[in-house]
């Protein structure tokens, strides 16, 4: 597939090699993988458990580096893109800091960014109503819910204005009801934020209802599969889930996934 | 608690209370009261054939008829059979004035006597002695635990030092304090340095170990995946270190400082033993022993420990308000 938007790539993999070398031999958790994501895109990436999901978001992150192949993020490598607070991460376990309150932890990059007091306060305040934790700030982590807490660690990752978002599996352990209306808060933030989203899941509905593009990836050696294209419009109501448009698209990625697991 | 009990017992609050009362004497005053109780019983008991041939000898001064009646041959005898043959002769055994060991009221009342019925400012006092010791062991303290915690830093952030400090503290250890504290005591003489000083360094030196152990793990226990969220912001060492590495180090703080703080006062004691000094609960060990007042010796013992006890039990305490402060409690 040629790629039009390779011009305006905010994020940009040539090539991607990645060989972990463990205990029992070298493990390829990447193998050539090529990518190119624009601009204000929003695009998911699915697949089988330890197909390098992770991986490729941490790459793109700084966190590993590519044993060969190119990564840019804004022109520049990962590490001057993270340098210059191109992103904010979602890990895929909260990981609050147990010590610091739930404001206290969205507070945590900013005092380490050097924002004023001030705006600081600011900024905490407006993130945490931004995903409905407005009266926890004073809260410790261990007295919220789980899914109470990956918000305040989505919170903690928007609290600074970085152009591109990565969420490894952020709502990957909430229940469908929760899961929904984030799905609907994040789209409606994407949508008024502008930023550029890479989110990794394993839901299907999930990824086709979010994305505007869908990446299948496969394991053993980790690598994409299929990129789909997602014809929804920008605005999607939850009903949109029952479009024939929207099953088309999941039947495409069921059928990717199934194709690169090699059921059949 | 469960639904069960609320549903059993409906309006119960009151009971409840006392219940948790009740369960709380169990669990955690009774099992204290029993080995106490075993303690004492095992003590008194004890008392008797360690006791046996200086009651004898008080009671024949006193006109009673004793089983052997030679001390050349009294003494030759073991003590329990000494004890078998003079059923009737013992009852002196609980109040000697110089017993090999001393009943237990006895030393309670020594310790009463030297604590709050003298003047904290004399020399008889134990409160005086305890505190000549307490403020070496304070100053130890808090020189051992700044050593430990510079050197745990230092061991975290700087490989050559993480491949050299270590294996010199494990050796430092390895050598007995009793040896080394007279040549720290003489070696700071010499110097012109005595008294509170090499006390409170050979406290240090007992004390910064465990602090330096623990602090080592404390600092380095933040998870991959905390460190790998300071790394997306670009945080700085320093960043890393004041709001990850130190507040994550701080459960292994407090343990450590439980241990350090006991290991003090031995130092402080057994700084005090070789330079037969005259003040302090280590000189009241020594002068005890060379005047044969077990009583003396073992009030000093029991001094010593429930300083010790009162020391960790605050520290116990800090450690669960700071806890509890810095959100770890639950
Ligand atoms: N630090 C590491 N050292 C060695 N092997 C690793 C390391 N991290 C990941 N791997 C291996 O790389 C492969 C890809 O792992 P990755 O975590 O990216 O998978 P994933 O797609 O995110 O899976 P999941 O959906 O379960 O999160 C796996 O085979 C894994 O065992
Ligand atoms: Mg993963």
């Amino acid at each position: 597939m040629k790629d039009t938007r390779a011009a305006e790539a905010v994020i940009e993999a040539k090539g991607l090699d990645l060989v972990f070398q463990t205990g029992d031999g070298p493990v390829q958790a990447l193998k050539d993988v090529n990518l190119a994501i624009g601009q204000g895109e929003f695009v998911s990436f699915i697949g089988p458990s330890g197909c390098g999901k992770t991986t490729l978001l941490r790459v793109i992150a700084a966190l590993e580096t590519p044993s060969a192949g190119r990564m840019t993020v804004n022109g520049m490598t990962p590490d001057e893109a993270r340098r210059a607070r191109a992103y904010g991460y979602v890990f895929q376990a909260a990981g609050l800091y147990p010590w610091r309150t739930i404001g206290g932890n969205v507070r945590l990059p900013l005092e380490i960014m050097g924002y004023p007091k001030s705006e600081q306060a600011e900024r905490v305040k407006r993130v945490l109503e931004l995903v409905d934790l407005a009266g926890f700030e004073k809260k410790f982590p261990w007295q919220l819910s789980g899914g109470m807490q990956q918000r305040a660690s989505i919170a903690r990752a928007l609290a600074f204005d970085a152009d591109i978002l990565l969420m490894d599996e952020p709502f990957g352990a909430l229940d469908e009801i929760v899961r929904d209306r984030l799905n609907e808060e994040l789209l409606a933030l994407w949508e008024r934020t502008g930023k550029t989203i890479a989110f990794v899941t394993h839901s299907i509905p999930e990824a086709v209802y979010l994305s505007t593009r869908i990446v299948v990836m496969s394991p053993r050696p980790g690598r994409i599969t299929d990129v789909i294209e997602s014809p929804l419009p920008k605005e999607r109501p939850l009903e949109i889930r029952d479009t024939p448009e929207f099953i088309e698209i999941a039947h495409r990625v069921r059928e990717g996934l199934r194709a690169g697991h090699g059921y059949d | 608690m469960t639904s069960v009990t609320e549903i059993a017992a409906p309006g119960a609050g009151a009971g409840r209370t006392g219940l948790r009362a009740w369960r709380w004497v169990r669990l955690r005053v009774l099992p204290i009261l029993a080995v106490v109780l075993g303690i004492v019983v095992v003590w008194y008991t004890a008392c008797v054939p360690m006791n046996v041939k200086e009651t004898l000898t008080f009671a024949e001064r006193a006109g009673a008829e004793v089983e052997p009646a030679s001390p050349a041959e009294r003494r030759d005898m073991g003590r329990v059979a000494l004890v078998l043959a003079n059923p009737g002769q013992l009852g002196g055994s609980f109040a000697l004035d110089r017993p090999r060991l001393p009943a237990p009221h006895q030393v309670v009342a020594e310790l009463w006597e030297t604590t709050v019925e003298t003047r904290p400012t004399s020399k008889r006092s134990l409160v005086y002695h305890g505190w000549v010791t307490l403020s070496a062991t304070l100053l130890g303290f808090g020189i051992g635990t700044a050593l430990g915690v510079l050197l745990a830093v230092g061991i975290v952030h700087d490989r050559a030092m993480d491949m050299s400090v270590l294996p010199w503290a494990i050796a430092s250890q390895t050598i007995p304090i009793l040896a080394i504290a007279p040549m720290i005591i003489v070696v700071l003489n010499s110097i012109g340095l005595q008294g509170l000083i090499p006390k409170a360094l050979i406290s240090a030196y007992l004390s910064f170990f465990p602090v330096v152990v623990s602090m080592v793990a404390g600092l380095r226990s933040p998870a991959a995946s905390q460190m790998d969220l300071m790394h997306t912001y670009s945080a700085t060492g320093g960043q890393v270190f004041r709001k990850l590495r130190l507040p994550a180090s701080v459960p292994y703080l407090f343990a450590a400082l439980k241990v350090g703080i006991a290991a003090s006062l031995i130092g402080a004691i057994v700084g005090e033993l070789p330079t037969g000094a005259s003040e302090g609960l280590g000189a009241r060990l020594l002068a005890g022993s060379y005047y044969g007042q077990t009583v003396q010796i073992w009030s000093a013992l029991f001094a010593a420990a429930i300083l010790a006890a009162a020391m960790v039990g605050l520290i116990g305490l800090i450690e669960r308000l700071t806890l509890r402060r810095m959100g770890f409690g639950r």
